[in-house]
């Protein structure tokens, strides 16, 4: 009945389309000059690239999409973005922070 | 892009290192330095001590606050305006039952209007589902319910809590969250009458639709302290209720996030309380006094300053009982030398209190203390005795007066 709480584990793929919760807020905090991912009890700091993976996941993107733009982004192997990218997202996919 | 990737997220639960804090010329006396302490992560607000159910381990004060005293909605409106202002994250509306209030879907706007991240802390016996909708209107983000026991416990459940029916209406109100699209939190606090049951109330979390829940093993201040012998679970019980989370941890990976928070009595190291004395958290009570930490006022000599006569951050940086404490600074041996001491910062300042009558103590909790195999051995007797009745928490309930000092006193003729 829910999205936020799977009854199944999630697994993330190249195929998957990651996304935030409604309850999850990406936020940059001018005060601390930092950005914060806002989840019940718990904050957390992402990094610069995790920074830049989560404003791509919005359910319609797929984890190879958004590997893709960061290749070129970064000028960076896709294959090697691809695989840490899903073993972030994985991550976050088992605390709650992301939809799988 | 070559790190282990899970490095890309640092979690920060409690503290973090703020920087720079923001602070308004309004807020801040002339000439500081604002930079010289870090803004906390969440805001407590104890919106009131009002409360239907009576559970022994309540964290709130002995001495309950009155109705009649707590802050007005304008009030409580301004705490979120400043805590917005000062840098905090996230508001966690508690009490007493935060819903007794019937101004709580205003609080919850302002709060959310600000860009605070709400999350209501709730025992849910009074809610309906409209009033839910309400809330998740005016931009509630997350609601955290209570449970004393499983379902198919009800009466003990109900037992817990001095309230019939309450397991049951839980259960309902639970599916109303989940309905509505909330996220939800089952808090589960563990003690000597349920800890036999942990395995499935995380199970049963799981079944209400809950994303995380917390086994909250009981800490021993206030209502707890009071009712320690009767709450007290035996050594080898924590020990088997650890070993069950942990395998639901494995098993639920992915399913449901489990934290549980440890009895220190059982703990080897002594907790770092709040993540360190004004450090994370800061807290408002339903009178609106400020204080480090919800326990705080049971420090005696300790003076806290009110919302209503300084704006928050103000006493966050300045306010006498959050400097007291705040640090390393203030401590004794074996803290002050301790490698550990920027780790638990001398465990909590309320326990040590209570145990040694001198808040800037070693915790007895920690095995540095000299206090500490005493302290020990009182979990080791107490938890093999058998249980004394509860003393349910409300108000006066803590220490009843006999009937002799009810009577009025004679007025003059």
């Amino acid at each position: 009945m829910d999205e936020a709480a799977p009854r199944t584990r999630a697994i993330v793929t190249a195929a998957t389309r990651p996304a935030l919760p409604p309850h999850i807020k990406l936020r940059h905090d001018a005060g601390r000059g930092k950005w914060l991912v806002l989840a019940p009890e718990r904050v957390f700091e992402p990094d610069e690239i995790a920074v830049a993976v989560l404003k791509l996941c919005d359910g319609a993107r797929t984890v190879d999409d958004i590997a893709g733009e960061l290749a070129k982004e970064y000028n960076a192997p896709k294959q090697e973005i691809v695989a840490d990218i899903v073993s972030m997202l994985q991550d976050l996919a088992d605390k709650g922070v992301v939809k799988a | 892009m070559n790190e282990i990737a899970p490095t890309h997220v640092k979690e920060a639960t409690v503290t973090m290192d703020a920087g720079e804090m923001r602070c308004d010329s309004a807020s801040a006396p002339e000439q500081v330095d604002i930079t010289c302490a870090r803004a906390p992560i969440g805001l407590l607000a104890e919106l009131t001590h009002r409360c239907p159910l009576q559970c022994p381990y309540c964290s709130n004060p002995l001495e309950l606050e009155r109705v009649n005293t707590e802050l007005s909605t304008e009030e409580w409106q301004k705490v979120m305006r400043q805590a917005a202002q000062l840098g905090i994250l996230q508001i966690h509306l508690s009490g007493g039952e935060p819903t007794v209030r019937r101004d709580l879907e205003e609080i919850v706007k302002t709060a959310a209007d600000t860009g605070l991240y709400t999350n209501l802390i709730t025992a849910a016996v009074l809610l309906t589902r409209e009033r839910l909708q309400k809330l998740k209107e005016a931009g509630l983000d997350h609601v955290q319910i209570s449970i004393q026991d499983v379902d198919t416990a009800a009466d003990n459940a109900d037992r817990i809590a001095g309230y019939k029916g309450g397991s049951a209406k839980k259960k309902l109100v639970a599916g109303w969250v989940r309905e509505l699209g909330l996220p939800l939190t089952i808090n589960a606090p563990i003690h000597r009458h349920n800890i036999k049951n942990v395995e499935a109330i995380i199970d049963y979390a799981v079944e209400l639709g809950a994303g995380r829940v917390e086994i909250a093993h009981v800490q021993y201040y206030a209502w707890a302290l009071k009712n320690r012998a009767a709450l007290m679970p035996a050594r080898e019980d924590f020990m088997t209720a650890a070993k069950a989370t942990e395998k639901a941890r494995e098993r639920l990976k992915g399913v449901i996030v489990i934290d549980m928070v440890v009895p220190d009595y059982y703990a080897k190291f002594p907790k770092p309380c709040m993540g360190g004395w004004g450090r994370g958290i800061i807290n408002v009570t339903p009178q609106g006094r400020v204080l480090p930490c919800h326990a705080a006022e049971s420090i005696k000599g300790l003076e806290f300053d009110n919302v209503r006569d300084k704006p928050l951050g103000e006493i966050w940086l300045y306010g006498s009982a959050f400097q007291k404490y705040r640090g390393t600074s203030w401590m004794k041996e074996p803290c002050r030398s301790c490698p550990r001491r920027e780790i638990d910062f001398g465990g909590c300042r309320c326990q040590a209190f209570a145990l040694t009558g001198d808040a800037a103590n070693t915790d007895p909790a920690c095995s540095l203390s000299p206090m500490h195999s005493e302290w020990a051995q009182v979990a080791e007797v107490e938890s093999h005795l058998p249980s004394p009745e509860f003393i349910h928490r409300r108000p006066g309930g803590a220490s009843p007066k006999p009937a002799m000092e009810k009577t009025p006193a004679p007025t003059e003729v």
